[in-house]
């Protein structure tokens, strides 16, 4: 089961869940499974076509998946997924 | 940087002893920090300990630049303000804390908007550019303007309970160019999924915890000690006191410095993120029955009247009429001690005046009347004319 970390932005859309469970071979495999579950999550993370937003980051351990296999990076048991979302400031949204 | 004609007095040797008897530190590197000049963009939650940790460190010219005033709503997380400094501009009250805490450093100020017009003339004097800005529109032009003036840009950013922090454009020893922000995220998110303001806010310890490793990273830029956090990204989530750093590259598609760059001189970044820079402040706001009371107790006050003369002669409730097209020329009539209501027919164009007329005189005092003179017909004096 990989482990897949939610940013707080984005855990009121997974019942303020930090840490999820997956069981997947891909990053792919596990975004199609965490929309799944909580469907709000997906807007934030897909855009209209499937892709991961650009204001979004996925980082497979310490790497970007985009350096590795995009969207077909691999994931093991023990990987660790971090969503990583742009924040820009607290005090004028 | 020359370092030769750097020197330090007494009082500054006592000041700085505990930097330069750190082996690795040494009086060089306080030398590095008086010869240098950082630019803080925002005087806010991150810039606050920034400013305050760079004062105290040494740096010898610091830039500060951000155009809103202290209010009360800052001090749960801006520490260099006080109660004494609300309604005055933060640049201002920020100098007055920082000239307190460190009377050797030399502080410029610049009580504006960074712009697209501005911000490379106002930055190329800088060896260090820290980022502490509050939203998307000038994180990505604070980041252009960096790569385009070949400047190392210290990136820290805050959202609730979640703090970044990045080194941005820093050449190292060998030579080579760190990533940016836009390597890091290319695009902003569009409007419509950047949190809204109630759901926004920020816990106001942790802006003091990753402003100061935004201070952190700047002395190691500067100083040349330790390895900065370049092509690395740091997190920290305080809900659940995690961090982590990850690893960040420079892209090929990055329209700023990639393989084919198509931006080289800075662009209109509203447009770019379809958000405003600044998100406007409410107008204050009177009702009908508000005004009336003011009226009944005999309350002294202004009251504006910025419909046209052929509105006004079908009826008027005693306002002097000053048409919105002309209310700069006629700025000197308004009242600055009393309080002024202004109003129209139903409220926008009055709206309009009070902007116009606080954007560029300052004004601080104005009132709008909530649904203009029709309202306040029908609610006060329905034996009037409406129109």
């Amino acid at each position: 089961m990989a482990t897949v970390i939610i940013p707080t932005p984005l855990r009121k859309f997974t019942n303020q869940t930090a840490k999820l469970q997956v069981a997947a071979t891909t990053v792919e495999e596990v975004i199609h499974s965490i929309t799944l579950d909580f469907p709000d999550l997906k807007k934030h993370l897909l855009d209209d076509q499937g892709k991961v937003r650009s204001f979004v980051n996925i980082f497979a351990g310490d790497d970007d998946i985009r350096d590795l296999q995009q969207e077909k990076t691999v994931v093991g048991e023990s990987t660790v997924l971090s969503i990583v979302p742009a924040i820009a400031g607290g005090t004028s949204f | 940087m020359s370092l030769e004609n750097i020197t330090f007095s007494k009082e500054e040797r006592a000041r700085y002893n505990r930097h330069m008897i750190i082996p690795d530190f040494g009086e060089e590197a306080q030398k590095k920090l008086k010869a240098a000049k950082v630019m803080i963009i925002g005087c806010g939650g991150l810039g606050s300990p920034a400013l305050l940790y760079l004062t105290a460190a040494g740096v010898g010219t610091i830039g500060i630049i951000d155009f809103d005033d202290v209010d009360d709503s800052n001090l749960q997380r801006q520490v260099l303000f006080d109660v004494h400094e609300i309604g005055k501009p933060k640049v201002e009250a920020a100098k007055r804390r920082l000239e307190a805490l460190n009377p050797h450093v030399r502080f410029n100020l610049y009580n504006a908007h960074l712009n697209s017009e501005n911000a490379l003339d106002i930055f190329k004097d800088y060896d260090v550019i820290a980022d502490g800005t509050d939203n998307f529109p000038t994180r990505y032009l604070v980041n252009d303007a960096c790569v385009l003036l070949n400047k190392p840009n210290v990136y820290a950013s805050i959202f609730q309970f979640d703090g970044q922090v990045s080194v941005f454009n820093y050449v190292n020893a060998k030579g080579e160019r760190g990533p940016n922000y836009r390597d890091l995220y290319p695009t902003p998110p569009p409007p419509g999924l950047v949190p809204s303001c109630a759901e926004g806010g920020v816990l106001g310890v942790l802006p003091g915890i990753i402003g100061s490793l935004q201070a952190l990273e700047v002395i190691k830029v500067i100083t040349g000690v330790g390895e900065p956090l370049s092509g690395r990204f740091y997190t920290f989530d305080a809900l659940n006191f995690e961090s982590q750093t990850f690893n960040i590259k420079r892209r090929d598609d990055n329209p700023v410095n990639g393989k084919n760059p198509t931006i080289s001189k800075l662009i209109d970044y509203e447009q770019f993120c379809g958000m405003r820079a600044v998100e406007e402040k409410p107008i204050k706001e009177i009702t009908a029955k508000e005004l009336y009371d003011w009226q009944v107790a005999g309350k002294k006050f202004q009251l504006i009247d910025v419909r046209e003369p052929g509105e006004y002669e079908i009826v008027e409730i005693g306002g002097e009429l000053i048409p919105l097209a002309t209310i700069s020329d006629h700025a000197d009539r308004i009242s600055t001690d009393l309080d002024v209501v202004v109003h129209c027919k139903v409220g926008g164009r009055s709206g309009k005046a009070i902007r116009e007329l606080e954007e560029k005189f300052g004004f601080k005092n104005l009132y709008n009347l909530k649904g203009g003179i029709l309202a306040y017909i029908d609610q006060v004096k329905p034996e009037l004319t409406k129109y």
